[in-house]
């Protein structure tokens, strides 16, 4: 069993924390290992679930990985959203905090999704805002997410990257660069994914994230599902690969949510994002 | 503020909760065929917590039933809370007027014990009462006071419909048609409980559900006695007091300042 987390020991590969792996976790005793949890899934009064996280939180870092802040959206973070959030910061005490560059709430009803918007210099200013609303609550630097697209919006007036690293600049924000969303997104909306990669500002990256697609039933590779139900595919790692050697080592997540494997699966996945972190990391 | 970026969220909101017929012309994005990733996820991403949350009604009427009916509920009630655990406080209700339903009529009711589990599992935690503490108290004092039912405490009487029966033999993984007990077509009640780390039920008689129906009132504990005993004249009232206990359904009020503030009757 291991020890009490120390803070200064740098997170390399960890995994997504799913009631299914709680054991697992508990005992698990890899390298740099770190968990990410939905705060939503914890967002409760008392009883079993805030137990399980506070005994996993007592033996391994812990990343919040928001889904429904909805910061690109045209409203205001829900306030008392954010002050559960602040609750469980202060509890947890996580070694990152993230959230999306998307929307997910509107009037009153919130879309288990993470939606996109035109990028434009409005919502720019908009989402700093909220981005700054949410680091003042949390005390906490939050991480931002490159999300998957699936559409082609003729209201955009600034790139991605562009975007987030004015983002980054106007709020001090950290970015969460998701090589899946890149992978997805590019082969979608049909651009470069190694030139997205080239491009993005290393400097302002706190964490990564790898995961696994589907092709979309009808429609197969021409319209890719950023699904997280599937192992990382191979033209991931080798975005993955040629990041890391470009950037140096970050926290990297093996993000899985559906079709849960065993436990070593996912570790084995875990095993080889560390050795990519240990090998061409020290080439950055 | 009517902005362009509101109108979007607008129009695009609108065009998610539809079906792909309904949204040909409502939003321009609705024709590029992406779109139904995002309107394919948001009704996935309902219907999972759905199915996820009732458990036993999804047992009862199957996977397809079930995921029809869910759908149908997610466009009417999209959820309001990014807890998803929290979505579908109104299934229950929900399942009672749907006209598909109209011959389980004891679905919405086994709705209703999948939506206690819930509410039990996600509850705050709270000291249960010991069996000594009471014995401690002076015979005087214990009449007039008040036992607090456990935050995570919910209990229901279903007069006509072996409703805990039929809800226990579809919530429990293990249980197959089977090796379930046969149903005797009688009113049953229930208590469910979280002891410990786990939410637990056991049978709960008329009489039981009108003594914790008292004490969520803040009825002295004479009260909540006489009003369980008018509602069954045979109650065995130490076994009830055993079961209630055994349950964890109390809170230690006797040695600290909680009330029954947030504890929820349930009649």
């Amino acid at each position: 069993m291991p020890g009490t987390p120390d803070p200064n020991t740098p997170l390399k590969a960890g995994l997504s924390l799913k009631p299914k792996y709680f054991s697992d976790a508990l005992g698990c005793t890899e390298e740099g290992i770190w968990f990410e949890v939905h705060p939503e899934n914890y967002k409760v009064a008392g009883g079993p679930r805030l137990a399980w996280l506070d005994a996993v939180r007592a033996c391994q870092p812990i990343s919040m990985h928001g889904v429904s802040l909805s910061l690109a959206g045209t409203a205001a973070p829900d306030s008392d959203h954010l002050d559960r959030l602040a609750q469980m910061v202060h509890r947890i005490q996580p070694a990152l905090v993230s959230e999306h560059l998307a929307w997910s709430r509107w009037n009153g009803v919130y879309y288990p999704d993470l939606l996109p918007f035109p990028r434009t210099a409005e919502s720019l200013q908009r989402i700093a805002d909220n981005i700054e609303r949410a680091q003042d609550a949390l005390h906490q630097r939050i991480a931002l997410e490159n999300p998957a697209h699936y559409l082609t919006l003729p209201q955009h007036e600034l790139g991605e990257i562009d975007f987030l690293t004015e983002l980054a600049r106007r709020t001090g924000c950290g970015l969460l660069l998701d090589v899946n969303n890149v992978f997805v997104s590019a082969s979608n909306l049909g651009y470069s994914a190694e030139a997205y990669i080239d491009t993005f500002p290393g400097d302002t990256v706190l964490e990564i994230h790898l995961a696994g697609h589907t092709p979309d039933p009808e429609l197969g590779d021409a319209l890719l599902i950023d699904s997280h139900d599937a192992p990382v595919s191979t033209g991931v790692w080798d975005l993955y690969a040629r990041l890391i050697a470009r950037i140096g080592p970050k926290p990297t997540l093996i993000e899985r949510d559906d079709h849960l494997p065993e436990f070593s699966e996912l570790l084995a996945e875990c095993r080889r994002a560390r050795g990519l972190l240990t090998t061409l990391g020290s080439l950055a | 503020m009517i902005n362009a970026s509101s109108r979007f969220q607008d129009d695009f909101s609108a065009a998610l909760l539809t079906t792909a017929a309904e949204t040909v012309s409502s939003h321009p994005l609705s024709r590029q065929p992406g779109f139904s990733v995002y309107r394919n996820t948001v009704l996935k991403g309902c219907i999972d917590a759905l199915q996820a949350n009732f458990p036993a009604v999804s047992r009862l009427v199957g996977d397809e039933w079930f995921r029809a009916a869910a759908a149908v509920y997610a466009r009417v009630a999209p959820p309001l809370d990014s807890r998803l655990l929290d979505y579908g406080a109104g299934f229950a209700d929900f399942l009672a007027q749907f006209p598909p339903a109209a011959e389980l009529p004891y679905l919405s009711s086994v709705a209703r014990l999948d939506r206690f589990w819930t509410e039990a599992h996600a509850a705050a935690d709270g000291i249960p009462l010991e069996p000594q503490m009471l014995a401690r108290l002076p015979a005087e004092a214990l009449s007039s006071t008040a036992l607090c039912p456990h935050p995570a405490a919910r209990w229901y009487w279903f007069p006509a419909q072996p409703i805990r029966s039929l809800w226990q033999n579809n919530r429990c993984s293990d249980a197959s048609p089977g090796n379930a007990p046969e149903l005797r077509w009688e009113g049953e009640g229930i208590l469910i409980s979280r002891p410990a780390a786990e939410v637990v039920w056991t049978a709960l008689d008329p009489g039981g559900v009108a003594f914790l129906d008292g004490c969520a009132r803040g009825d002295a504990l004479e009260d909540a006695v006489s009003q369980a005993l008018e509602a069954q004249i045979d109650l065995d009232l130490a076994r009830l007091m055993t079961t209630l206990l055994d349950a964890g359904c109390l809170v230690n009020t006797l040695t600290s300042t909680h009330t029954c503030d947030e504890s929820t009757s349930h009649e």
